[in-house]
C-alpha cells in the first residue's frame, strides 16, 4: 500500500499530513528487510491517526490535539552539539557503561563499548540492522502485541537506538547506560532499543534522555525488553527533557517463568511527557515491579500509562506510582491489570500517590482491573494530598525552616520509589537530583 | 536581669475558641518549673501557643523569650532562639533518616545564629554519646524518625534531640505519658544532665510521678487557661494527696 491515507473518514491534521510525507519519503532509503515492518506500522498508524481524548488509553493526553506540528527528523549531528554532550549530567560521575546519543544519533566516541563483559553484546540499532542480525530482526515488534498509534509511529520511522544481548547465565553489574541528549535544532527523534536477557542472565538497564535546549523538539522512543527463563533486569528511565519538549516512550516486555523485572520511570522536567509500558507476564512465577515518580512543575505534564497482562500463574506484579505537583503541572496515572483465564495465584497490586504542593495543579488516576481467573489477589488504589502541616510544624518547632521542611518530605515522599533501586551509587545520584530539582522550585 | 520565660496576662484562642485566659509566668535561668493540672486545663496549650503551632493565636499579653517577643518570631525562629518542646505525641516521619534530620535541625539553628555548622563526624560522635546516657540503641537512629518507635522509645528520642540542640528553654509536655518506670528514670536522667545556671526547664505533667525524679524549684497549679496557685515542691505532693477537684470548682 504505497498510500496509506488514500480515502480518510475525516481531514487529517497537519501533523499526520506532515508524517505521512516524511514516511513516503524515507520509505525508499530504508534497509529493505525492514521496509514491510515499516508500512505495516504505519499502515496501522493511518488507520487511526494521531491518538486524541477520546481513546480511551489517551484520554488525558491527547495527542492529535498537542502535536501541532511534525519536526523534521533530525539530521546527524554537528561537531559542537556533539562536545556540549559530552556535559551530559544526569547520573554523571556514576559508573555505567554509557552509550552517547546525541540528536538522535549514536556517537562512537563518546560511548563506551571496550571491554565488554564475555557474553555481553551491544550494537547499534543501525548496526544491527545493516549487519542483517537476524535474530534481533525477528524479534523487534514482536516482544508483545501492542495496538498503539504511537508505538505503530516509532516502528514506522525508527531511527537509532541499540540491540544488546545478555548471554544466558551471565551476570553484568556494571549498568548499561544510554544517554539520550536532544540536538540544538528542532527535530523528531525516533529511538528504539532492543533487550533481550536470555536464560538466568542478569543485567541494569538505563535510559537517561536530557535536552538543554529550550528549542521545541519532539521524542518518539520505545524500548523492547525480552526476558527469558529466570533472566532478570533492572531498568531506569529519566526524562530531563528541555522545557519545551515532547516526549512519548514506549516499553514493551515479556516475561518467561521466574524472570524478575523492576522498572522505574523518574520524570525530571519536559512540556509533554508520556510513559507508556505494556508488559506481558507469560511464565509462571515471574514478578514484575513497576515505579514511577514525577516531579512537575509550571505547566509540565507527564502520563504514565500501564497495561499489565498476567499471562502465567503464580506471577506477581506492583506497581506505585508517586507524583509531586506544583504550579499547574499535571500527572496522569493509569493503570490497568489483566488477569487472563488460568492466571491463578496472581497477586498484582498498583498504588499511585500524588502530593499536590499547589492548588492549581492537577491528578488524574484511573486503574482498572480486568480479572477472568478465581483465585487472584488485586488490589489498587490512588491518594492526592498536601504535605502534613503536623508534620511541617515538627520539622519547624525543631529550627528547620519552611522552606526546607517542604522539601525534606517531598523527597521522603519521592524517596520510596527510589529507595528500591538496587545500586547504591544511581540511588545517591538519584536522591541528588531530586534535590536539585524541588531546591529550584 | 531578664527572665528567660515572661508570660504576661497571656490570652489565646484556637478556632474562635479562648483557651488561655490571662496567663502569668515568670521563668529565669537556672529554674525548673512544673506546671500541674488537671486534663483540659490549657496546659497543651500553653506549649503549642509558645513554640507557634498553626491554629493558636495570642489575642492579648504578652510572651516573652530572653525579652524577645515570641509572637513576633515563625515556629522555627522560635526554635533557633533557643526555645524546645517536647511533643507529647512525638510524630513519625516517614522517610526522613533521624540523623538528616537532626543535622537539619542543629545546623539551621547554628546558621539561623551566625554560628558554625557542626560537621558530620561530630555529630555523629555528640549523637552515639548521648544515646549511650539515653541506654538506646544507635540502630535505632539509623532509622526514619520515630517511625516504629514505641512511645517510650520517641520519648528517649525526644529527649536526645533536646540534648543535642541545647535550649535555653525547654518545655516537657506530658513526657511521663506513655512511659514505663526504667524508661521514665533514663529520660529523667538525661533531663536532669540539661540542668544549668544558664537554662530554664518547664515541666508540664499532670502526675507527681515525674517529679520524683526531676526535682522542682517552683510548682504551679493551672486550671481553666490560668495558674491559680504556686508553691515549692511540696505542693506537688499536696496535689497528689488532695487531687485536683478544689482547684476546678475554684476556676468555675
Amino acid at each position: 500500500m504505497g498510500n496509506a491515507q488514500a480515502t480518510p473518514a475525516r481531514k487529517l491534521t497537519d501533523a499526520e499530513a506532515r508524517l505521512a510525507e516524511i514516511f513516503a519519503m524515507q520509505q525508499s532509503a530504508s534497509a529493505p528487510q525492514l521496509a514491510k515492518l515499516r508500512t505495516a506500522a504505519f499502515d496501522a498508524f493511518a488507520k487511526t491517526g494521531l491518538p486524541n481524548r477520546r481513546d480511551e488509553a489517551w484520554k488525558y493526553t491527547d495527542l492529535r490535539a498537542l502535536l501541532r506540528d511534525v519536526k523534521p527528523l533530525a539530521a546527524p549531528p554537528e561537531d559542537s552539539a556533539k562536545q556540549s554532550a559530552r556535559n551530559a549530567a544526569v547520573l554523571e560521575g556514576v559508573a555505567t557503561r554509557r552509550l552517547v546519543f546525541v540528536g538522535g544519533y549514536f556517537v562512537a566516541e563518546l560511548s563506551d563499548l571496550g571491554d565488554l563483559e564475555a557474553g555481553l553484546s551491544v550494537v547499534s540499532l543501525s548496526e544491527a540492522l545493516a549487519k542483517g542480525d537476524a535474530a534481533a530482526m525477528t524479534q523487534i515488534g514482536n516482544v508483545g502485541e501492542v495496538d498503539d498509534p504511537a508505538f505503530a509511529l516509532n516502528t514506522a520511522f525508527m531511527g537509532e537506538g541499540v540491540v544488546i544481548r545478555v548471554g544466558a547465565g551471565v551476570c553484568v553489574d556494571r549498568p548499561i547506560q544510554l544517554v539520550f541528549v536532544a540536538g540544538a535544532q528542532p527535530a523528531t527523534y525516533f529511538l528504539r532499543s532492543l533487550v533481550i536477557v536470555e536464560k538466568g542472565a542478569r543485567a541494569t538497564l538505563i535510559e537517561s534522555f536530557e535536552g538543554e535546549t529550550a528549542q521545541e523538539y519532539h521524542v518518539n522512543a520505545a524500548t523492547e525488553v525480552v526476558l527469558e527463563e529466570g533472566a532478570s533486569l533492572e531498568r531506569l528511565k529519566i526524562s530531563r527533557e528541555g522545557a519545551a519538549a515532547m516526549h512519548v516512550s514506549t516499553f514493551v516486555a515479556s516475561l518467561a517463568a521466574d524472570a524478575q523485572l523492576s522498572d522505574f520511570g523518574f520524570n525530571l522536567g519536559g512540556a509533554v511527557l508520556r510513559n507508556q509500558s505494556f508488559i506481558n507476564i507469560n511464565g509462571q512465577g515471574a514478578h514484575a515491579g513497576l515505579r514511577g515518580a514525577n516531579i512537575l512543575k509550571g505547566k509540565e505534564h507527564a502520563d504514565a500509562t500501564l497495561f499489565l497482562d498476567h499471562a502465567a500463574e503464580r506471577s506477581e506484579s506492583k506497581a506505585l506510582f508517586k507524583s509531586v505537583l506544583d504550579d499547574s503541572s499535571q500527572a496522569v496515572f493509569q493503570g490497568k491489570i489483566l488477569v487472563r483465564p488460568g492466571a491463578q495465584k496472581t497477586d498484582a497490586r498498583m498504588m499511585a500517590r500524588t502530593l499536590l504542593l499547589s492548588e492549581g495543579a492537577q491528578a488524574n488516576c484511573k486503574p482498572e482491573l480486568e480479572i477472568f481467573a478465581d483465585d487472584v489477589q488485586c488490589a489498587h488504589g490512588s491518594t492526592v494530598g498536601a504535605l502534613d502541616e503536623n508534620l511541617i510544624f515538627y520539622l519547624m518547632a525543631r529550627g528547620i525552616p519552611q522552606v526546607e521542611a517542604q522539601s525534606l518530605l517531598t523527597e521522603a515522599f519521592i524517596g520510596e520509589v527510589i529507595d528500591a533501586v538496587a545500586t547504591r551509587s544511581v540511588r545517591d545520584a538519584l536522591s541528588a537530583l531530586v534535590s536539585e530539582r524541588l531546591r529550584t522550585r | 536581669m531578664t527572665a528567660l520565660l515572661e508570660i504576661r496576662d497571656l490570652k489565646a484562642e484556637i478556632a474562635g475558641k479562648q483557651i488561655l485566659n490571662g496567663y502569668d509566668l515568670t521563668v529565669k535561668a537556672g529554674e525548673v518549673h512544673a506546671i500541674m493540672g488537671p486534663n483540659g486545663s490549657g496546659k497543651s496549650t500553653l506549649s503549642y501557643v509558645l513554640s507557634g503551632r498553626p491554629g493558636y493565636k495570642i489575642t492579648e499579653g504578652q510572651a516573652l523569650l530572653a525579652g524577645a517577643d515570641l509572637s513576633q518570631m515563625s515556629v522555627d525562629e522560635r526554635a533557633a532562639a533557643g526555645l524546645f518542646l517536647a511533643f507529647q505525641y512525638p510524630l513519625e516521619v516517614p522517610g526522613v533518616a533521624t540523623m538528616t534530620f537532626l543535622r537539619a535541625a542543629l545546623n539551621a539553628q547554628r546558621k539561623k545564629r551566625g554560628e558554625e555548622e557542626m560537621s558530620s563526624p561530630d555529630l555523629i560522635k555528640r549523637v552515639k554519646e548521648l544515646a549511650k546516657i539515653l541506654d538506646m540503641d544507635m540502630e535505632m537512629l539509623r532509622r526514619p524518625v520515630n517511625v516504629g518507635f514505641s512511645g517510650g522509645e520517641k520519648k528517649r528520642a525526644e529527649t536526645l534531640q533536646m540534648m543535642l540542640l541545647e535550649p535555653k528553654l525547654c518545655i516537657l509536655d506530658e513526657t511521663d505519658s506513655g512511659l514505663d518506670i526504667d524508661a521514665l528514670k533514663v529520660v529523667s536522667n538525661g533531663v536532669n544532665q540539661l540542668r544549668s545556671k544558664d537554662r530554664g526547664i518547664v515541666v508540664i505533667t499532670h502526675y507527681q510521678r515525674l517529679l520524683d525524679y526531676i526535682t522542682p524549684d517552683v510548682v504551679h497549679v493551672q486550671s481553666a487557661g490560668r495558674i491559680v496557685r504556686t508553691g515549692g515542691k511540696e505542693l506537688a505532693l499536696e496535689l497528689e494527696e488532695t487531687g485536683y477537684a478544689r482547684y476546678q470548682s475554684e476556676a468555675a
